[in-house]
C-alpha cells in the first residue's frame, strides 16, 4: 500500500478545474517531484493534501486513512508536514519560538517543555540556524526564512514532507544546500514530495516526478523518461533541456 | 557594586518587591486617601481589568474585537439584575460566566472572519446587546433602567484589586505558556498555525471567551457605584473603544503595556476629565496620534530602548536614573 495515495482528485474554483481527475501515489521513502508550468495547480495539489482547501471531489488517503474533511491540524498530527510557497512564518517571534510551536503542537498536545526544547534545538541544528535561533524571523534572509519553515515542519515529526517550492529564489550555492539537505531529511526516513521549478535540483534528487498541466497530469516516470517525454519539452521543459539530458 | 549590574542581577528579586510595594500601597490606600481618590483608584483598577483582558485575546491574535463593552455590560446588568438574589461576591463568577458563554457562542460563529468583519461584528455585538435589553425592558419589565444598590468604597476597592490581580496573573501564565506561544503563532500567521497542527478555532473561541470572564466580572463590580444603570450607560462604546486605546498607548508587545496604559490614561481621565472637558478629549486625540505615529509599539516599546542607554552609562547613574530603571523591572 503506497503511503499517500490520491484517487481522482479533483478541485473546482467556480467552473475552472484548478486540479482535475488526478491520481496519484507517494510511496514510503521517496523523493517525488511535482512539475508544471505555472498555474498548473501543482500548489493546489498541496493544498488539498495538507487540509487547506477541501476537495471537490476524489480522495486522497494517507496510510490508509482518508484525509478528506479534515482540517490541516489533524492532518498534520497524522504526519504530513509542508512549507509554504510564500513564505509563512511567525514573522515577530524568534526563530526558535517559531520551530518551538511546531515541536509543541506537531504530533500530539502533550510534549512536554523539555521535548520541545530539545526537538526544537535538533531542528535547527539540522538545517544550519542554531547560530540564529534568538533573531526575530522577520530579519532573516528568504533563503533563512525557508529553512526555519523547514525546520519547523521537521519539528513536527512528520512521516511525509511536502516542500513548495523550497529553492525559488535561491542562488546556485544555495540551490545545492538545499538539495544536500533535502537528502538528508530523505536520510532521516522522512518521505519527500516536492514542487519546483528548478530543474537542476528536480533532476539530481527526485526518484520519481510527477507533470501536472491545467490540472490534468500529463506524465509521470524517472527523470529519464520525464525529461524525453514529448509532451513534456513541448508544454514545461522545451528544447533546451532535452539537449542537455 | 554596579548598580546597573546590580538590577540586571537581582531582577527578579527586585520585580517581586517591586509589585509586592504597589500591592501594599493599594492596599493601605483607603487608610490615607480621601474617599473620591479610592473611587478614582477603583475606576483606574477596571480600565487596568479591561485593558489587559483585551490584550489577552486581541493583542496576541491581531483580532481586534470591539466588544468589550458588551460583555462589561453583561456584567453590569448581571449585578442588576441579580443583587436581590444572590450575594455580591456569588454575582461576580456568575457575570463572569454569562459573559463567557455569550463570548464562545459569539466566537463560534465569528472567529472564521478575518480583519474588519470581525471587528464590525464585534461591535454590531454591543449595539445589538443594549437594544435587547431596552426592548426587553419596555416591553417585558415595563420600566426603564435598574436602579443598583451602593455597596461602599472600600469593599469595591478591596474587590477590584483581587480581580485586577487575578487578570494580570492569567495573562502572565497564558503568555508565557505553549498556549500563548500558540495565540502569537496565529497572529504571526494564522495559516501556517494551523499546519503546525494548532486547532486554531478552538484556540481562538477559548481566548476570547476566558477574556470577556475579567470583563463581565469588572461589569459586575462597577455595577454599584452607577447607582442606576440603563442600556445606553451599561452597553456605552466607551468601554469597547477606551481598553484599546489604553492597551495601544501602553503597547501590546509586554504583558505591563495595557497595564502602564490603563492607569495612565485613568489617571488623567479622572482628574482633568471634569475640569476640563473638551480639552481633554482634544488632548486625547493628540496623544493617540503621536504614541501611533511615533511609538508603534506604545509606552512599553520605550523601555528596552531606556534600558539599552542606561546600560550604556556608566555606574555614575543619578538617583532619578536608577528609580526609573528600578520600576521597568
Amino acid at each position: 500500500m503506497p503511503m499517500l495515495e490520491g484517487r481522482g482528485v479533483t478541485k473546482y474554483f467556480g467552473g475552472l478545474a484548478a486540479v482535475s481527475n488526478v491520481d496519484f501515489h507517494i510511496d514510503q521513502g521517496e523523493i517525488v517531484g511535482l512539475i508544471g508550468p505555472n498555474g498548473a495547480g501543482k500548489t493546489t495539489l498541496f493544498n488539498l493534501i495538507s487540509g487547506a482547501l477541501p476537495l471537490s471531489s476524489g480522495e486522497i488517503r494517507f496510510k490508509g486513512q482518508r484525509l478528506n474533511g479534515l482540517k490541516p491540524h489533524r492532518i498534520c498530527k497524522l504526519g504530513i508536514a509542508r512549507t509554504f510557497q510564500e513564505t509563512k512564518v511567525f514573522p515577530n517571534m524568534a526563530v526558535f519560538q517559531n520551530v518551538l510551536v511546531g515541536a509543541f503542537f506537531g504530533r500530539s498536545n502533550r510534549v512536554s517543555g523539555a521535548d520541545a526544547t530539545r526537538e526544537a534545538s535538533q531542528a535547527l541544528e539540522f538545517v544550519g540556524l542554531s547560530g540564529m535561533s534568538m533573531t526575530p524571523v522577520k530579519d532573516l534572509t528568504l533563503v533563512n526564512q525557508k529553512r526555519v519553515e523547514v525546520a519547523r515542519a521537521l519539528a513536527t515529526k512528520p512521516e511525509l514532507l511536502l516542500l513548495d517550492e523550497l529553492m525559488a529564489g535561491l542562488n546556485p550555492a544555495e540551490v545545492s544546500e538545499a538539495m544536500e539537505l533535502v537528502k538528508r531529511i530523505r536520510g532521516r526516513g522522512i518521505t519527500v514530495f516536492m514542487v519546483e521549478h528548478v530543474m537542476k535540483a528536480i533532476m539530481g534528487i527526485c526518484g520519481r516526478i510527477m507533470v501536472l498541466h491545467h490540472g490534468e497530469k500529463i506524465a509521470e516516470g524517472t527523470c529519464n523518461e520525464i525529461s524525453c517525454d514529448r509532451k513534456v519539452i513541448e508544454i514545461y521543459l522545451g528544447e533546451e533541456t532535452r539537449a542537455k539530458s | 557594586m554596579d548598580i546597573t549590574q546590580f538590577i540586571s542581577t537581582h531582577r527578579r528579586l527586585l520585580l517581586v518587591g517591586f509589585l509586592l510595594l504597589v500591592l501594599i500601597f493599594m492596599a493601605t490606600f483607603p487608610l490615607y486617601a480621601r474617599p473620591y481618590h479610592v473611587r478614582v483608584l477603583t475606576i483606574i483598577l477596571i480600565y487596568v481589568v479591561l485593558a489587559a483582558s483585551w490584550a489577552m485575546f486581541s493583542g496576541t491574535t491581531g483580532y481586534m474585537s470591539l466588544a468589550p463593552a458588551a460583555f462589561f455590560g453583561l456584567g453590569v446588568y448581571t449585578m442588576a439584575l441579580l443583587q436581590q438574589q444572590l450575594p455580591f461576591f456569588l454575582i461576580i463568577p456568575v457575570g463572569g460566566m454569562a459573559a463567557f458563554a455569550l463570548a464562545a457562542l459569539i466566537g463560534l460563529v465569528t472567529l472564521r472572519l478575518r480583519g474588519m468583519y470581525f471587528a464590525i461584528f464585534t461591535f454590531g455585538l454591543v449595539v445589538f446587546m443594549s437594544e435587547i435589553i431596552q426592548f426587553l425592558e419596555t416591553r417585558l419589565w415595563q420600566k426603564h433602567g435598574q436602579a443598583i444598590i451602593p455597596i461602599d468604597n472600600v469593599t469595591l476597592l478591596y474587590t477590584m484589586i483581587g480581580l485586577a490581580v487575578v487578570t494580570v496573573l492569567a495573562t502572565y501564565l497564558i503568555r508565557r505558556s505553549r498556549y500563548g506561544l500558540a495565540l502569537s503563532s496565529i497572529g504571526g500567521n494564522e495559516e501556517a498555525a494551523e499546519h503546525m497542527g494548532i486547532n486554531t478555532t478552538m484556540m481562538k473561541v477559548l481566548t476570547f471567551a476566558t477574556s470577556s470572564v475579567f470583563m463581565g466580572a469588572a461589569g459586575v463590580v462597577a455595577a454599584p457605584s452607577l447607582i442606576y444603570v440603563n442600556a445606553n450607560i451599561a452597553f456605552s462604546t466607551f468601554y469597547s473603544f477606551m481598553p484599546i486605546f489604553m492597551a495601544i498607548f501602553g503597547g501590546m508587545g509586554a504583558l505591563y503595556g495595557p497595564v502602564i496604559g490603563a492607569v495612565v490614561f485613568g489617571y488623567l481621565e479622572k482628574t482633568l476629565r471634569a475640569q476640563l472637558y473638551s480639552y481633554f478629549m482634544l488632548g486625547f486625540g493628540i496623544v493617540m496620534v503621536a504614541v501611533i505615529l511615533f511609538l508603534p509599539s506604545g509606552i512599553a516599546g520605550l523601555i528596552p530602548r531606556l534600558q539599552a542607554r542606561l546600560a550604556g552609562m556608566s555606574s555614575k547613574l543619578g538617583k532619578g536614573g536608577q528609580a526609573k530603571q528600578h520600576a521597568n523591572a
